[in-house]
């Protein structure tokens, strides 16, 4: 009896959990205008997505492109500048060390509004026209705090004297940093990649407040304004459920890698 | 120095503080090509840092090191080496826990330096074959090195290492992480290997067993500093003071008194030995091997006579504890067993006392004057004999002074807060009816203790010393 209601506890939460991505994912197959309504099974709407057939299709392809173009230039902006910063904070030592490793994890506690307004008046502090830069420059900062969350740990699974080894076989520094440090965190940079991938491309709060008055459009912008304009246009549906479901297949590849190199 | 074209590596001066902890203290070495070296000693001795700085991970604060070195024109040099980075020095290193890269095969691990030299792909080929049949590890080129024993990764590690035909092995604690019997089975193929090489290696260990196996020469360091240096053999027989007497096998320590030359008096008894040059009626260390005290119930030509405490066999030998007649213990090792509670009679032969200058007499520690009672030692104040005011004037406060405490003296507290100040047990030495302690102080001091009673090191304590026991010599006595 104990053992059903354990049971019945875990179905109910991961129900609560999933039913509104659910619900998305079934009403993507219908074309009601409004969400809630079926009329029928169809793959129009997603059809329409790839067409671009959409009500301002255009801006929604644009708003896609930036996202994507962020997300990519941020996320690989700070997996380099994360490693680099793991290598340095992993080699101090004692107080230096944890002061630092602290500060590190203030940025991802604290809340992204503040985040945002903070960076849209540092930006106008500093005469910055805001647009493309900014939006990505806002994104690099938050995202690579987790980076270096990332790697942190690979560094500790290292043996302290693998580098000194590569030295004393003839390397240069940059050699032994290219041949040996890079290959041994190369785990804990991806998975550092994936997560600033999916923190930039899902950023509403901080892409708000710092895009600017030029019109630029990110995924979750354009459908904050769309909503406001009188209900959700219909394609974002389909569109979401895909997003959803990359971002799941991505989240599979990483598990099943990792429990790989622990099997290892 | 006529000697030095023999020179591979010659050491001057050297020392190296990390904040305020000097871990080398003025190390001057010089190695001889083609020798095995090994430094020896507890760990925190500096033994890894020196050798960390031969390979040039760490620069010296002070001091030179000089290496030969084989510069552009084909011609041989022997040239300083500071400020020259790890990966442009002629040696390698094998490294504790052998620090091979995960993410390469065997093979690779070990063509890794011929590879970045731009070493051609059959030479390479070839060279990692010959040392891979060397370590014995010839089907094993495509194994994943983490699927290999501690053992084999260790050989892989060496042929890494001696696949770059370096000048000089550098080799830091190999074995550490290996089962005793592995650990036998390497020194020999070690030592092997370097008679077959014919390349100069340098060994880093704390197991002297290890040391006196392998090396031609044997660098015995403590605190920083080089304590002795000879052959396995000198070492063991003729060690200089009782630290490395005490390292190196088992000993007695005891204390002594030289009446004149050739003539000891220790554990109650005049003995004759070889020794010469401690002057007359001055206080000396003895050491005594346990396996060069002869026994027997009855024994021609006995010196002395005492009582079996206990008796242990050994596998090769029976291990005794003896209580000699003047009430000091010995330790004792002889093919035969004695039993416990009879009375034997005993001998040592000339040649087998050892005879070491005593490193000092009592603790002299610096200090500062506060008042004609009270001085500041250790960081704290103390109270002491009234300090006598010589000829040219008063004792003035700040002056500073030494003070002068017979080992004896000093007490020792269970709790650290019942003692003018607190230290930790550094180091123990046990002299047949004593113990002699060096206790670390909070500030980073030695002290030295005599006492009956039992601690162990890294005990912390607390220091008590009473003040007509603190004799302050103050700085213009000492100039008399």
């Amino acid at each position: 009896m104990k053992k059903l209601f354990a049971q019945a506890y875990i179905w109910v939460l991961l129900v609560l959990l999933y039913a509104p991505i659910v619900f998305i994912a079934i009403f993507s197959f219908t074309e009601a205008r409004t969400l809630g309504n079926w009329t029928g099974f169809s793959i129009e709407l997603y059809k329409h997505i790839f067409s671009g057939g959409v009500n301002g299709g255009a801006s929604l392809m644009a708003a896609i492109k930036n996202t994507l173009v962020i997300a990519l230039v941020a996320a690989t902006f700070s997996t380099l500048l994360g490693t680099v910063s793991a290598i340095g904070i992993y080699n101090l030592k004692g107080r230096k060390k944890k002061t630092i490793q602290f500060l590190n994890n203030i940025p991802m506690i604290n809340p992204d509004v503040i985040t945002g307004v903070s960076l849209f008046l540092l930006f106008v502090f500093l005469h910055f026209s805001q647009g493309y830069l900014t939006v990505i420059l806002a994104h690099i900062s938050f995202c690579t705090p987790y980076v270096v969350l990332s790697v942190m740990p690979k560094l500790g699974q290292m043996n302290p004297n693998i580098y000194e080894a590569a030295l004393d076989l003839g390397a240069t520094p940059s050699q032994a940093l290219r041949k040996v440090l890079i290959p041994q965190l190369r785990p804990g940079m991806l998975s550092g990649f994936i997560l600033a991938f999916t923190m930039s491309l899902d950023d509403f709060a901080v892409t708000f407040f710092t895009r600017g008055t030029i019109g630029l459009e990110t995924l979750s912008t354009y459908i904050y304004a769309d909503a406001r304009k009188g209900g959700l246009t219909p394609e974002l549906r389909p569109l979401m459920t895909l997003i959803f479901t990359i971002i799941l297949i991505l989240l599979v590849i990483m598990n099943v890698r990792q429990a790989k190199t622990n099997k290892k | 120095m006529g000697d030095q074209n023999n020179y591979i590596i010659d050491i001057e001066h050297l020392s190296k503080s990390f904040g305020d902890n000097q871990v080398l203290k003025d190390i001057s070495l010089y190695i001889r090509k083609g020798e095995f070296v090994t430094l020896l000693g507890p760990s925190g001795c500096g033994k890894t840092t020196l050798l960390r700085m031969i390979a040039g991970f760490l620069q010296p604060d002070e001091g030179t090191i000089m290496m030969e070195w084989d510069s552009k024109g084909g011609k041989t040099e022997f040239r300083d080496v500071a400020g020259i980075p790890p990966h442009q020095r002629p040696l390698n290193t094998v490294f504790q826990r052998y620090a091979l890269f995960p993410h390469l095969d065997v093979y690779d691990n070990i063509a890794f330096g011929l590879k970045l030299h731009g070493v051609p792909k059959d030479e390479i080929d070839t060279r990692v074959r010959k040392v891979l049949k060397l370590v014995s590890m010839s089907d094993y080129e495509d194994r994943d090195v983490e699927s290999l024993s501690g053992g084999q990764q260790q050989r892989v590690a060496i042929a890494r290492a001696i696949v770059n035909r370096p000048k000089v092995l550098l080799l830091d604690e190999p074995l550490a992480a290996l089962d005793l019997k592995m650990r036998q089975d390497m020194q020999l193929e070690l030592k092997e290997m370097h008679q077959k090489l014919g390349i100069t290696f340098i060994y880093v260990t704390h197991d002297q067993s290890e040391a006196l196996t392998l090396s031609d020469t044997v660098v015995v360091m403590n605190e920083g500093k080089i304590q002795q240096i000879g052959t396995p053999t000198d070492i063991y027989n003729e060690p200089v003071n009782s630290f490395v007497a005490d390292f190196i096998g088992e000993s007695n320590i005891l204390n002594g008194t030289m009446v004149h030359d050739r003539k000891v008096n220790f554990i109650g008894h005049d003995f004759e030995c070889v020794d010469e040059g401690f002057g007359e009626n001055n206080p000396v260390d003895v050491v005594i091997r346990p396996e060069d005290v002869y026994l027997g119930y009855e024994l021609e030509g006995a010196q002395f006579s005492g009582t079996v405490k206990s008796c242990v066999f050994k596998g090769v030998h029976y291990e005794m504890y003896v209580d000699t007649d003047s009430g000091n213990e010995l330790q004792i090792q002889d093919y035969d067993a004695f039993e416990p509670g009879r009375t034997v009679q005993m001998l040592i032969h000339p040649d087998d006392i050892q005879v070491m200058k005593k490193e000092r007499v009592e603790n002299v520690i610096d200090c500062k004057v506060i008042d004609e009672t009270h001085i500041e030692m250790f960081g704290e104040e103390f109270e002491c004999k009234p300090i006598h005011s010589t000829g040219s004037g008063s004792v003035e406060s700040g002056t500073q002074a030494k003070a002068h405490i017979q080992f004896s003296k000093v007490d020792l507290m269970d709790h650290e807060e019942e003692g003018n100040e607190s230290g930790e047990v550094w180091f123990i030495l046990y002299k047949g009816n004593h113990y002699h302690l060096t206790v670390k102080t909070e500030s980073g001091e030695y002290v030295y203790v005599d006492t009956n009673d039992i601690w162990d090191k890294g005990d912390l304590v607390g220091i008590k010393i009473l003040p007509e026991d603190i004799t302050v010599e103050t700085a213009d006595e000492q100039e008399k």
